[in-house]
């Protein structure tokens, strides 16, 4: 074909299907290790197999088809029953499907895999059955080379040195009533046998009985062609190979038939009732049909670049500042919110809402993809450090911004490791310790509150915090007499540096910390806490923003400074009275909320607008819930309005404040920041209320 | 020559290649996922052929194969197996269930065009 890029179309939709082949793969492997025994399971993983196979050799991967093509083979055999699924076999199974992800990736990025791995891995599910596989018998790869369509024939391939002149062919043809029965008909051979060449067909009719007598549905006919061609005796066989066995067939060469250019010999005896529409002229028409354009396709799926949906989704931005500033101006201009302009931007903001969520949409994918990646990292990683884990994931359908996830790979596989090698015991230790041999190590994502909760859980031995002080003190990353909470020692793991593992392991000690972790988490806007129990284990929650581009926020105003407040960490207004404010001690405010004290910070005071309020009776409080369930209210001067606010972010020429998250344009043109206002409580002190074992790492 | 075919393969890759191949060529190509759909869009239309893959969801080959046969109307409409299985037996078997001839994947789309016409005529 030289229609280069239809191909290259086709291709790219290989690899996307692959993807998804692979997972398929994933998942039925996976519920074959959950103890899932059906027949289909094992036919949903052959068939992804052996669909990856067939593309591949579409597409002439030769690896990718050699190696599926004996994965198949296996699995073949576990589909016919022969070979029962066990324990070993499944993680073989589980290893060879990694090193498939592998082949397609690299097939995919035309990188050159070494072949080492792959061959071991098929010794290895080679042994599962036995001899039967001999380097012969895998031979017949060899089909799947894309050499084009092979015919199958069972024929062998005449010499090269063809005779110069045509030669002619006889062939006698009677089917038999069965041939009918598969759907193939006379009329199209004897044409394929025309566009072979000048020919002459003649009807045998002689078998026709009386009307009377005729059976219908049986074969009475028969045919003798005499062609005149230059192709060999196989392609003029190949004509025939659908009807071989249901007909009879003699072709043989005529001999002496070198006279090409002349006419074909008289008829034989046979009368003569048949004759094809002359060949010469049909010869063009069969070879080579009309061309025509084809309509294009009907797709239920389109591929898009990736910065086009960026730009979209800049614009979609744009537009939102543009229809507030507009919302503006009209109200500006003195006109009564029930006028038919303000009505009718209501509608606009309402579409523009859609619009952009619609866009969002468009970039948000479900986690599932990343969370396989990580079941393969903790198989490889209890591997080498010889624990037994298992990876329990939870939420997998959960949906998020694309460039999140693709961002969230490195640090999640790094927080994977760590779980396995330094958050799990060691499987002596567990079975000390009266735990299961097997460490569970549980990856979960949720939509919590409008961000998304991305934890990384292992039932370990949780942080062991005397140590943790030990290697910072010795590492001189806090002086020798440091005096630190709990959390704050669980919060050392995060400093640039630090490592707890005695022995640098292959797996995770490789120099890159936990602190690489919180900086890739805090560069998509999110922060990372750690949750840790002795002897229960450790939890590192991931907090992120559910899109990168704009925010619900909420307008306020302190110290006559318009700030935004995404609107999902706060809970509720307070409006703060003698009756429900408190001091705990000097400086420390609470307020009473449905019987609960929750502490009171004055935000003008924390970002330094202004010193600390004397009396707070009669302001306004926003009630701002964490991540992990605690709550604290943010005194503001006053509530002006809620929106959204599209996410300008400060890059790394303004100075990295504590507490602000980035800025916005707002309707009026002016700039405003945005607050992250859990990192400006947490700047403002550990509040002293039930976080005994909990802290956060704010941006 | 304006041959319609319906090709059933639950490969995305192998439906566009066989799209690929045969819509420049004039033919008319529908596609169904699996042998169940397959039936489902057969009844639509009136295909002058039939390519089906053999291992599929819900409703192989052997099974679609059956299913067509089975119709009064497509007693005789050539089904060509389109699959990567190579296997001599595979063959009797497709033919057996009433398959007109067969193509071993990879195929090179000249050579496809060319054994629907000659199938198909």
């Amino acid at each position: 074909m030289t229609m280069p890029d239809p191909m290259a179309e086709i291709r790219a939709s290989f690899f996307v299907e692959c993807d998804e082949l692979l997972e398929a793969m994933q998942d039925g492997l996976q519920a074959m290790e959950d103890g899932t025994d059906d027949a289909e399971t094992i036919h949903v993983v052959f068939r992804a197999v052996h669909s990856i196979k067939g593309g591949a050799g579409a597409f002439g991967l030769e690896a990718l088809v050699r190696f599926s093509h004996r994965y198949e083979t296996v699995l073949d055999r576990v589909r016919s029953g022969d070979l029962g699924v066990e324990a070993g076999l499944l993680k073989h199974f589980f290893r060879a499907a990694d090193h498939l992800s592998d082949l397609v990736r690299a097939s995919r990025d035309e990188i050159k895999v070494p072949s080492g791995a792959g061959e071991a891995i098929l010794a290895e599910l080679n042994a599962h059955i036995g001899a039967d596989v001999t380097p012969d018998e895998v031979e017949p790869e060899i089909e799947f080379q894309p050499t084009g369509l092979t015919l199958d024939l069972d024929v062998d391939l005449p010499p090269l040195n063809d005779p110069p002149r045509a030669p002619q062919f006889k062939i006698c043809f009677t089917p038999d009533a069965e041939m009918f029965d598969t759907g193939n008909d006379v009329f199209p051979i004897l044409r394929s046998v025309a566009a072979l060449g000048a020919c002459d067909i003649r009807c045998d009719t002689a078998r026709v009985p009386a009307l009377s007598d005729i059976v219908p549905e049986t074969s009475y006919l028969s045919w003798t062609i005499l062609l005149t061609s230059d192709v060999d005796e196989a392609e003029v066989a190949s004509v025939f190979e659908f009807v071989e066995g249901l007909c009879k067939l003699r072709i043989e060469r005529v001999a002496g038939s070198d006279t090409a250019d002349a006419p074909p010999p008289p008829p034989l005896a046979d009368e003569d009732v048949s004759r094809l529409p002359e060949p010469e002229a049909d010869r063009p028409k069969i070879e080579q049909p009309p061309q025509r354009t084809a309509p294009a396709a009907t797709k239920s799926v389109v591929r898009v670049d990736l910065d086009r949906i960026e730009r979209l989704v800049n614009l979609v931005g744009e537009l939102v500042i543009n229809q507030a500033m507009l919302a503006q101006s009209l109200q500006s201009a003195g006109l009564s919110p029930h006028s038919n302009a303000m009505n009718g931007l209501e509608e606009f903001q309402r579409l523009t809402r859609d619009i952009q969520d619609s866009v969002m949409m468009i970039r948000a994918q479900p986690v599932k993809p990343l969370f396989q990646r990580m079941s393969r990292i903790v198989r490889e990683a209890s591997t080498a450090v010889n624990k037994d884990v298992r990876l329990i994931t939870d939420g997998e359908t959960t949906e998020v911004d694309k460039t999140v996830i693709e961002r969230l790979a490195d640090p999640l596989t790094h927080m994977i490791r760590n779980a396995v090698d330094h958050g799990l015991e060691p499987t002596h230790e567990r079975l000390a310790n009266g735990k299961a041999a097997q460490g569970h190590v549980t990856l979960s994502a949720a939509h919590r509150s409008g961000r998304v909760i991305i934890e990384v859980s292992d039932d370990g031995g949780g942080i062991n915090r005397p140590r943790v002080l030990q290697v910072a003190m010795d590492k001189g990353l806090i002086p020798p007499d440091a005096v630190l909470s709990e959390s704050e020692i669980d919060n050392l793991l995060f400093l640039p540096g630090f490592s707890t593992a005695d022995t640098v392991s292959d797996l995770s000690g490789r120099g890159v910390g936990m602190d690489v972790v919180r900086t890739a988490i805090q560069s998509l806007g999110g922060r990372i806490s750690i949750t840790s129990t002795p002897d229960l284990g450790t939890t590192f929650s991931i907090s992120l923003p559910l899109t990168l581009a704009v925010l619900d926020g909420m307008v306020i105003e302190v110290a006559g400074e318009t700030l935004v407040l995404p609107l999902n960490v706060v809970a509720e207004t307070v409006t703060l009275s003698a009756s429900t404010l408190d001091a705990v001690q000097p400086g420390l405010d609470v307020v009473r909320v449905r019987g609960g004290l929750v502490p009171l910070f004055d935000l003008g005071y924390l970002l330094g607008y202004r010193a600390r309020k004397d009396s707070y009776i009669d302001g306004v409080a926003l009630l701002i819930t964490h991540d992990d369930g605690s709550q604290g209210a943010l005194v503001v001067d006053e509530i002006q309005d809620q929106r959204q606010v599209v996410i300008k972010g400060l890059d790394d020429t303004f100075y990295r404040a504590p507490g602000i998250a980035a800025a916005t344009i707002l309707g009026d043109g002016q700039i405003a920041l945005i607050l992250d206002p859990s990192d400006i409580i947490a700047q403002a002190g550990d509040p002293p209320h039930n976080r005994s074992q909990k802290t956060r790492m704010e941006a | 020559m304006n041959l319609e075919v319906l090709a059933v393969d639950d490969s995305r890759t192998m439906r566009d290649m066989i799209r690929l191949a045969l819509e420049p060529a004039g033919f008319r190509v529908h596609t169904a996922d699996d042998g169940v759909h397959g039936t489902e869009v057969l009844a639509g239309i009136t295909p002058d052929v039939i390519i089906t893959d053999i291992n599929m969801p819900r409703m192989d080959g052997f099974g679609f194969i059956d299913a067509v046969r089975d119709q009064i109307g497509h007693r005789t409409t050539p089904i060509l197996v389109l699959t990567t299985e190579a296997a001599p037996e595979l063959k009797m078997r497709a033919r057996a269930a009433g398959a007109t001839g067969w193509i071993v994947k990879p195929f090179d789309p000249s050579k496809l065009v060319k054994a629907l016409q000659m199938v198909a005529g």
